[in-house]
């Protein structure tokens, strides 16, 4: 299920062909509008907020860009030249540009073309060996992350001339033209899940299929910090200070990670998601034989998450501060669920968490 | 019952080798990986100097090597240090490792449960239960994930 929120409304896409947009009315959601035209499920969907304007992208190798006409969303096809099934999108923070990762093993950067009143797109194909599984762009509109299943997370360029100036120097590089490798990661094994830059763009952050989360710095040689947790691998991380992750995967509860750029050190800072301890039932004799003969262990322990998401957490974006000063950040599931965590209320609830 | 009755060899070509566009792995350099010292392991094993046994054979593991004589060899040497440890003794090894340590732990026994013999299954689970109250299941995950194994 893949979803995104503005201030009041929801697109998400319940795992079929499309779209459903969600109002807040209240206390509670009511479905607005289904927007109809993918051939294929639905794999990522991303709502600019400036020009109110959502992308969409598919296993049918398209991608709409839907703008809203009175009360109604009308779609506009984009052509991504892929042969395989398109896996995420994201807006440009500038909303002039969107860029699409597929099982092409090619990253699609498109924006629109005045004169032919259409979206044309450009290719990033060197030196990526594998789908791409996530993406993330920094705040200068140029630079974009992306997680790959080759392994590495990297930074290109994603510069249209035909749309904007040339950038200035960021600690990431100074050349910049179209398709550039500014950073390859090296040091994690496993498909990257999850790409996201800090707030200022010095930083970027992944998580990868070997239960590592990793955090790179900019700088003339970029510096590599990563942490090989206990834990099932993370499926998504996203910076909520500059100093701080929040990341969660298949153990189905959000955990902070600490980054310390001076002393080189990213920490695990704590389990976001306390279970109230429900009351231990005793056992009665014949059950405790059924267990036995069942699964080989009288344990009174019950075989049922106690976390909040009681499947994988797919997704989490952050809904008020930005990735500076997040104040409330959700998270998606495929157990269908979401839930909204709001950072003042887990900072005081849990007494040895720290968010720097 | 249906029986295969026509040629069924290509089912053994691998179509993959052919693709051009086929993921390769970084190769890496494999120079001084030549695994632990099997005589050294050996006589420390003799004298009964089991934790220093016990390090030594975790040094030099040879992940980048192609060679798979070289990592049987490798594999040997550690099997035998980890089943000459007794059970009481294991756990306060594993406390001795760092998390790469760990890890290269468990990736030796899960290459000792590919081959489970008489006396080392046993033994061998003990290290795992061990090893897993430290490392967890990001230990495991990454003996999955792992490119570059011993």
């Amino acid at each position: 299920m893949h979803f995104v929120q503005m201030k009041t409304k929801i697109a998400l896409c319940p795992n079929n062909h499309d779209v459903h947009i969600y109002k807040k009315e209240g206390n509670g959601w009511t479905k607005t509008q289904v927007l109809k035209e993918h051939n294929g499920q639905v794999t990522g969907i991303d709502w600019a907020p400036e020009s109110n304007r959502i992308v969409t992208c598919g296993t049918d190798r398209n991608a709409y860009v839907w703008t809203l006409k009175g009360d109604v969303w009308k779609p506009t096809l984009v052509i991504l030249r892929i042969n395989r099934a398109a896996r995420c999108v994201k807006w440009s923070p500038k909303e002039n540009k969107f860029a699409v990762g597929s099982g092409s093993r090619l990253i699609s950067v498109c924006y629109f073309e005045q004169e032919n009143d259409w979206w044309v797109c450009k290719h990033i194909k060197k030196p990526i060996r594998s789908t791409i599984l996530c993406l993330d762009w920094h705040p200068n509109n140029i630079l974009l992350a992306a997680g790959s299943c080759d392994f590495k997370c990297r930074i290109f360029s994603a510069y249209i001339k035909e749309v904007e100036e040339k950038p200035a120097p960021t600690p990431w590089g100074s050349k910049m033209p179209f398709g550039e490798v500014m950073f390859e990661s090296t040091g994690t094994a496993g498909w990257v899940h999850g790409v996201c830059f800090s707030e200022s763009g010095n930083r970027v952050a992944w998580a990868s299929h070997d239960s590592t989360v990793a955090v790179a710095e900019g700088g003339k040689t970029a510096v590599i910090t990563s942490l090989s947790s206990e834990t099932l691998p993370l499926l998504c991380v996203t910076f909520i200070t500059e100093n701080s992750l929040v990341a969660a995967g298949h153990d189905c509860y959000p955990a902070l990670f600490v980054y310390d750029g001076e002393k080189g050190t990213l920490t695990f800072g704590g389990k976001l998601d306390v279970p109230k301890q429900s009351a231990q039932k005793g056992l009665t004799a014949r059950e405790r034989f059924q267990n036995l003969d069942k699964k080989a262990t009288s344990d009174t322990k019950e075989a049922v998450l106690e976390s909040l998401h009681k499947n994988s957490i797919s997704q989490i974006s952050i809904l008020q501060g930005g990735k500076a000063k997040c104040a409330k950040f959700c998270t998606t599931g495929m157990d269908g669920g979401m839930a909204i965590w709001d950072v003042k209320t887990l900072e005081s609830a849990m007494k040895d968490l720290k968010i720097v | 019952m249906a029986r295969n009755t026509l040629p069924s060899r290509f089912r053994g070509l691998d179509i993959d080798e052919y693709d051009e566009n086929r993921f390769v792995d970084e190769q890496d350099e494999a120079a001084e990986q030549q695994g632990p010292d099997g005589a050294e392991v050996d006589a420390l094993l003799r004298r009964g100097e089991m934790m220093t046994a016990f390090h030594i054979a975790l040094k030099n593991p040879p992940i980048n090597s192609k060679n798979p004589a070289v990592k049987e060899r490798a594999q040997a040497v550690v099997l035998r240090v980890l089943t000459s440890f007794k059970s009481s003794d294991i756990e306060p090894a594993v406390k001795s490792l760092d998390r790469n340590g760990v890890d290269l732990l468990m990736k030796y026994i899960y290459r000792g449960f590919e081959k489970p013999s008489d006396n080392s299954s046993a033994i061998l689970l003990q290290w795992h239960e061990k090893a897993f109250a430290v490392g967890g299941l990001g230990s495991i995950v990454r003996v999955l994930t792992a490119r570059k194994s011993v």
